[in-house]
């Protein structure tokens, strides 16, 4: 079994008209056990920027901290907010860095851009290969089902209402077929001048 | 000299010989393949794409994997291609047997039952097949059938399978069986709805799976008899 696949969890980030959302589910577990159903996997890095983290769960945390840790030297330094992109390959090269024994995560960042808003989203591999799309990305033990899921239900530029709606149905169908995620969902749609944050009610077996 | 020829114990040739090499052999092959099959009050539709491949190269783009096995009832197969080939030629023959002594066609319910066994019988050398059987209960209902390759069987009224089912069952799921939908009244399926999603859900795959594409064929199967139809996908 991967390393990956220890404790379970799913991530999808989509991009809509002037607006990002990312999504993911809340379990924690090991293997077939769940522990808690309140696991942060979504990390706030930034007003417009939001950080997925899906994968081995102490990796999750470790990863978390040490790109806050760069984060604030990189804010400190530039006095300004970090850019998506720029932030992007900021955990590119903290991950390759450990190309020979690396994080089990595979990151999905989500964001505007500070000056233009633009909505930015992309995931990497465990050793940090981008993948910059156009339309969503999705990450963790069932990125099988989501990518049927997003495949179909996804559409561009969506209003924030309605991209709410379609991460939703996309990860909570996705979730209900994978035994390792599930367990309640939480939701970030990331707008200009807010950011709405959503728990979402799912099966809980 | 005649001492060291003695004290050498092993007589080694001063060459170089080839060792015992353990030669593989695998008796299965992933062909790939999806299928899909929905049941309605009074048909069933089920449908397959028409890629064989193994690996990375396509074997044919025109591959069908449904197998009518009477009137009321159509197999869908995805896996190792000989391995369908062979249980499918096992199945027809037992069908036409059955007809031979009971004077009757076998009913869907019957049918599925009979793969199960077929397949268990197989339980230590299974037959690496996907199965999906589609067809019409004694009642005229849709009814589907979906299988492990050891014959569990387990009858729903919508199910994806093969390669791409990973894929294709949430949506499934979500559009037919309205889950985590609230306030929507569940209408029943009519035949072009279930064409549509059909449709829609194999464009889905084919943009993700290597092992779905190129085109789908698909029987729906009325109290009327098998009709068909195709679809093309992309095919790349």
């Amino acid at each position: 079994m991967s390393i990956l696949a220890y404790n379970g969890g799913a991530i999808i980030a989509m991009k809509g008209k002037n607006c990002v959302a990312i999504a993911a589910d809340r379990r924690f577990g090991i293997q077939g056990q769940t522990i808690s159903c309140d696991f942060q996997k979504i990390f706030e890095m930034g007003p417009h920027l939001y950080l997925g983290l899906p994968g081995l769960s102490t990796d999750t945390q470790t990863v978390m901290e040490r790109l806050r840790f760069r984060l604030n030297l990189y804010e400190l330094k530039e006095n300004r907010r970090i850019h998506p992109k720029t932030f992007s390959s900021m955990i590119s090269n903290l991950l390759y860095e450990k190309r020979f024994g690396p994080y089990f995560v595979e990151p999905v960042v989500a964001g505007l851009d500070p000056v233009t808003f633009e909505p930015y989203i992309c995931n990497m591999d465990l050793l940090g290969c981008l993948n910059v799309p156009v339309d969503f990305v999705v990450g963790g033990t069932c990125s099988e089902q989501l990518y049927g899921m997003c495949e179909a239900l996804y559409e561009a530029d969506l209003e924030p209402n309605d991209l709410f709606e379609t991460i939703s149905q996309a990860l909570v169908n996705a979730c209900d077929r994978d035994a390792m995620s599930g367990w309640g969902a939480i939701v970030h749609v990331i707008e200009k001048d807010k950011v709405t944050t959503r728990t979402v009610k799912t099966r809980m077996d | 000299m005649a001492m060291l020829n003695e004290y050498s114990g092993r007589n080694l040739p001063d060459y170089e010989f080839e060792a015992v090499k353990k030669v593989h052999f695998s008796p299965y092959a992933d062909n790939g393949g999806s299928v899909i099959a929905l049941a309605g009050d009074d048909f069933c539709i089920i449908a397959g794409d028409t890629r064989l491949s193994s690996g990375f190269s396509i074997y044919t783009r025109e591959q069908q994997k449904l197998f009518p096995l009477s009137n009321t009832t159509v197999l869908g197969c995805s896996g190792c291609w000989c391995d369908t080939l062979t249980l499918t030629r096992i199945l027809s023959a037992r069908m036409q047997m059955y007809k031979h002594e009971h004077h009757k066609e076998m009913s869907t319910p019957a049918a599925a039952q009979m793969l199960s066994t077929m397949l268990y019988y197989k339980r230590f050398f299974p037959y690496y097949v996907s199965n999906m059987l589609a067809g019409l209960d004694e009642n005229g209902k849709g009814c589907v059938y979906s299988y492990d390759p050891i014959g569990h069987c387990e009858r729903s009224n919508y199910r994806a399978g093969g390669s791409a089912g990973a894929l294709l069952q949430p949506l499934l799921d979500n559009q037919v069986g309205y889950k985590n939908q609230e306030g929507v009244d569940p209408t029943p399926l009519s035949q072009e709805r279930a064409l549509s999603i059909i449709k829609d859900v194999f464009i889905s795959a084919a943009e993700r799976d290597i092992y779905t594409g190129d085109g789908i064929s698909i029987k729906i199967i009325t109290k009327d008899g098998v009709k068909n139809e195709s679809f093309s996908l992309r095919k790349d």
